[in-house]
Order: C-alpha cells, then sequence, then structure tokens
C-alpha cells in the first residue's frame, strides 16, 4: 500500500496522519477549520474538551524535540486523554523487529495513539504499516522526511494572519537540503494553491533538481529571493545534521542569508515572518527582527496546540469500526 | 438515508411560534427574577432560533454560540464531525443566568453535551432551556422551561429545521 493511501480511511478520512503527501486541498482545510475551533479554548476556565476521554496516547520520541513533544502532550491533555512520554535514545534500539516490539508492548499496553519522532525517514509509516486496527500514527518528524505537523500549524499561522492562500507569495529560506520542515511546508503550500513559493539559499544547500522535483523558484540570493514576498519562513540551521563542508560558518551563512531589518523592508510591507524554532538569534535572523511587529515566531508555538489537537481528534479511531 | 420528507411549518408560522416563545421566556424569567441574562444557541438551527429570540427580549450580551462536536458522548464510536467550527461565548458565565436555545429536543443528549461545554467555561447562576420544537423519544432526564410546539414522532422520523434566511421545519422518514 502507498504512503497515500495508507494514512486514508475507506471514507477517505484520515487513518493516520504521515505526511502531506497524498492529501487534497480539502483534507488540509478541515484540518485548519477544526484547529479553528481549538483557538479560544485557552480563554475558557476548563481550557479542554473531553472528545479523547479514555483513549491513551504515547509520545514516542527517539529524537529530542522539547517544543513539539511538549505541544503534542498539552495537545492530548487538552482533548482528556491520558498521555505516555518516552523518550527513547536512537542508539538503544536497533532497526526492524525491535522497532516492532516497542510498537506491540505499547499496543499490549492499550494505547491507541503514537506520536512519533525519529531520525530515520519512513519510521512513521514502518509503524502505521504494522499499528494493530483502530490504532493511529502521527508522524512528528522523521529523518529529512517530512514534518507534516510543523506544516500544518505554518499554513494556520499564514490563514490566520493572512487570509486565503492563492494570492500569497511565500519565500522560504536557509537550509531546505537538510529539512524535513522545508519539504512538508512546500507541498502544503502547493497543495493549497499560493500563487509562488520560492526557496532561497546556497547552492549547496538546496536539493539536486529543487525545481523540478517540488514546484518552486530557486533563487541563490535572498534580496531576490525576498522582494515582494508576502510569507518569509526561515528554517533553522540544522548542525547536528550537517556533515561536510557545506557552508564556511555561520557567520558567513548570516551575512549572505540572514534576515536583517534591511532585507525584510524588500518584502511586502506587511509581510510575516516565521520560523519553526528554536531560533538560532545571529545567524538566521537579527534579534530585531525575530521579534520585531511583522514576527509571528510565538503564534507559531501557540497555533501548534490547536493544529495537533486537531490532528489527534480527526485520526482517533472510532470503536464502531474497529473490530 | 431520508426517503421521504413532509413540510410541516412554514417561515412565517415558525416566526409567530417564536413571537409566542418570547412572551413566555420573558415571563418565565420575570417569574423567577432572573435579570441580566445571557443566551447561547447550539450550532446550528439552535442559532437561527436563539437570534430571534435575543433581538426579541433585547438581550445586551451578544449572543453565544456553542459547537458541541467535542462534547457528544458517542464522539469515540463515531469520531469527529466534520462540520466543527468555533463555539464563541464573549461573556461571563460565572454567576450568570444563561438561557440555552436548540431547535429541536429530541433525546436530551445534546442538551448534555451543551450544559457540560457551558460549565467549562464558567459556573452559571442558572440555565433556562428552551426548543423550539419538543418532540417525543427523551434518553435522559431533561425538560425544556419554554417551548414552541410539541410533536409526538415515531422513532424512524426525524424533524429538522432548515434555514436561515427562509427557516422551515420538516419532517422525515428515515428507511
Amino acid at each position: 500500500m502507498s504512503a497515500a493511501n495508507l494514512q486514508l480511511d475507506n471514507n477517505n478520512k484520515l487513518r493516520h496522519f504521515l505526511s502531506i503527501e497524498g492529501l487534497s486541498r480539502e483534507h488540509l482545510i478541515r484540518i485548519l477549520d477544526t484547529a479553528e475551533s481549538f483557538l479560544n479554548l485557552s480563554d475558557r476556565s476548563v481550557k479542554k474538551v473531553p472528545a479523547l476521554r479514555g483513549k491513551a496516547v504515547a509520545n514516542l520520541f527517539f529524537e529530542n524535540s522539547t517544543r513539539t513533544r511538549t505541544t503534542f502532550e498539552l495537545a492530548a491533555k487538552r482533548l482528556s486523554a491520558d498521555v505516555l512520554n518516552l523518550n527513547i535514545s536512537t542508539s538503544a534500539t536497533a532497526k526492524g523487529e525491535s522497532l516492532l516490539d516497542t510498537l506491540r508492548n505499547l499496543e499490549a499496553m492499550h494505547v491507541d495513539m503514537f506520536v512519533i519522532r525519529h531520525a530515520d525517514s519512513g519510521a512513521a509509516h514502518f509503524f502505521a504499516r504494522h499499528a494493530r486496527p483502530g490504532v493511529s500514527i502521527i508522524n512528528a518528524g522523521d529523518g529529512q522526511h517530512a514534518h507534516p505537523t510543523q506544516a500544518m500549524l505554518d499554513m494556520f499561522t499564514i490563514r490566520q494572519h493572512k487570509g486565503d492562500f492563492p494570492p500569497l507569495k511565500v519565500a522560504i529560506i536557509g537550509d531546505i537540503l537538510h529539512s524535513r520542515v522545508a519539504r512538508s511546508q512546500i507541498l502544503a503550500l502547493n497543495t493549497l494553491g499560493v500563487s509562488e513559493v520560492r526557496v532561497v539559499g546556497p547552492k549547496t544547500l538546496l536539493p539536486m533538481n529543487t525545481r523540478e522535483s517540488l514546484g518552486v523558484h530557486v533563487f541563490n540570493d535572498i534580496e531576490e529571493g525576498i522582494a515582494g514576498v508576502d510569507v518569509i519562513i526561515m528554517l533553522r540551521l540544522q548542525k547536528e545534521r550537517m556533515t561536510g563542508a557545506l557552508l564556511p560558518s555561520e557567520h558567513e551563512f548570516f551575512q549572505r542569508y540572514g534576515l536583517t531589518e534591511s532585507r525584510l523592508r524588500l518584502a511586502s510591507p506587511d509581510a510575516i515572518v516565521m520560523h519553526p524554532g528554536p531560533i538560532n538569534r545571529g545567524v538566521e535572523m537579527e534579534t530585531v527582527v525575530a521579534d520585531g511587529n511583522q514576527s509571528v515566531i510565538l503564534h507559531q508555538v501557540s497555533y501548534g496546540i490547536a493544529i495537533r489537537m486537531a490532528i489527534l481528534s480527526m485520526t482517533m479511531q472510532p470503536r464502531g469500526e474497529t473490530s | 438515508m431520508t426517503a421521504q420528507t413532509n413540510y410541516f411549518m412554514s417561515h412565517e408560522a415558525i416566526l409567530s411560534v417564536i413571537d409566542g416563545m418570547a412572551t413566555k421566556l420573558d415571563q418565565f424569567l420575570r417569574n423567577r427574577q432572573r435579570k441580566n441574562v445571557a443566551m447561547i444557541g447550539i450550532r446550528t438551527g439552535g442559532i437561527w432560533v436563539a437570534e430571534h429570540l435575543h433581538q426579541a427580549l433585547a438581550i445586551e450580551e451578544p449572543l453565544g454560540i456553542i459547537d458541541i462536536s467535542f462534547y457528544r458522548d458517542d464522539f469515540t464510536q463515531i469520531g469527529l464531525n466534520p462540520e466543527v467550527r468555533p463555539s464563541m461565548i464573549d461573556f461571563d458565565v460565572d454567576d450568570r443566568h444563561i438561557v440555552l436555545v436548540d431547535d429541536v429536543l429530541h433525546t436530551g443528549r445534546t442538551i448534555r453535551a451543551a450544559l457540560n461545554e457551558i460549565f467549562d467555561y464558567g459556573r452559571p447562576r442558572s440555565v433556562t432551556l428552551v426548543a423550539l420544537v419538543e418532540r417525543s423519544g427523551r434518553e435522559l432526564p431533561i425538560e425544556p422551561n419554554v417551548i414552541g410546539v410539541e410533536v409526538t414522532l415515531q422513532p424512524q422520523e426525524q424533524i429538522k429545521l432548515t434555514g436561515p434566511e427562509t427557516l422551515e421545519l420538516v419532517i422525515g422518514t428515515q428507511r
């Protein structure tokens, strides 16, 4: 079964959430609309809804990520699910059978949903292929492949601040090559039909054949790439993923690709600045830009909870259909 | 699937029923000295009825809206209603007399879910339940305080309010 089919059930509804690939515009819009229902939850005296009462969600993090894990944990708790957090160091687990053993053991504890972060591309798909009926898998980042919940919270941020997608020009800047976030964002932006997606970065940090394979416009010069855009997405320099001399130094990266106040002026005057976090201040952008009034970086974090609540509640498998 | 639908009540007739409900509701609240009330409509049909009542009673606070999708007692059996929209209550629920409005009161399960959701916003002083149609088939001990019309239907029959510009009540039969 293909990855696209794996995450949808016979009624074309979400079964797992593994990648943006294979999802239609309607699927993405439904996720965004559902997330909107959760936005004002934090204004209430009880900041949770009973939807997932009695369900158990396991956060299975083979790779550390405080922000993603925390927002998934809060999202599950605000849906009234019970939450297990498991940090499993990759070195302690071999691939294949032992991953399967991990899954089977947790299934035996009647965990209903797994949120998986793993350094290997395809880890979440592996779990989804082997999950028991009624068990849902959510990809919280796999290798250099995909980080679809981050992409969806970015789409949500764009819609909240810029309205509908078709007129928008979006620039994604930085290390595209190593970024699973960028891959998922590009897929989502094209599915939602923005007018133009640009990727900006040094040749060494762009995948080969970017234009053909991803449907984007490629710029090696940030000032050209940023001109007139409505949305600027800065990527984090993936230091821990970088091997070999792909760029001379962080200082030089900032000189050539860092987002400064003066470069920001080249974008549309009401352009928003986004970053998936954590920011390397003075490497990807200046502090005045990160904390400036065009920055929506902290909104992204709040929206991340609403998006993850939407995805958890939509992938939950109805009890009636599992047996 | 609805195999057959029968027209039950026209727009004009419904508006005149809602006028009567407004009078009864006003009297009900006066008799119990429930002042400074706020109103909440249940998505979707309940909002349409509530909009008329809200205007007729000249309630100051903006009309609250709740969507009970995440509070349904069958959520884990049937999954998420794909049409879920945000709830919006822009007033303080704590210590407030609330008027809760729905279009059709049937099993009582929607009202159970709505009450739970309202209590997650705060602790109201009281809740008054208003329904345009009270039909047979209650499964929970929930009774309305003010109703528009009362209908006895077979279990397989459904009564539905359509709108919002032109309100109409139709009865359908499920096969």
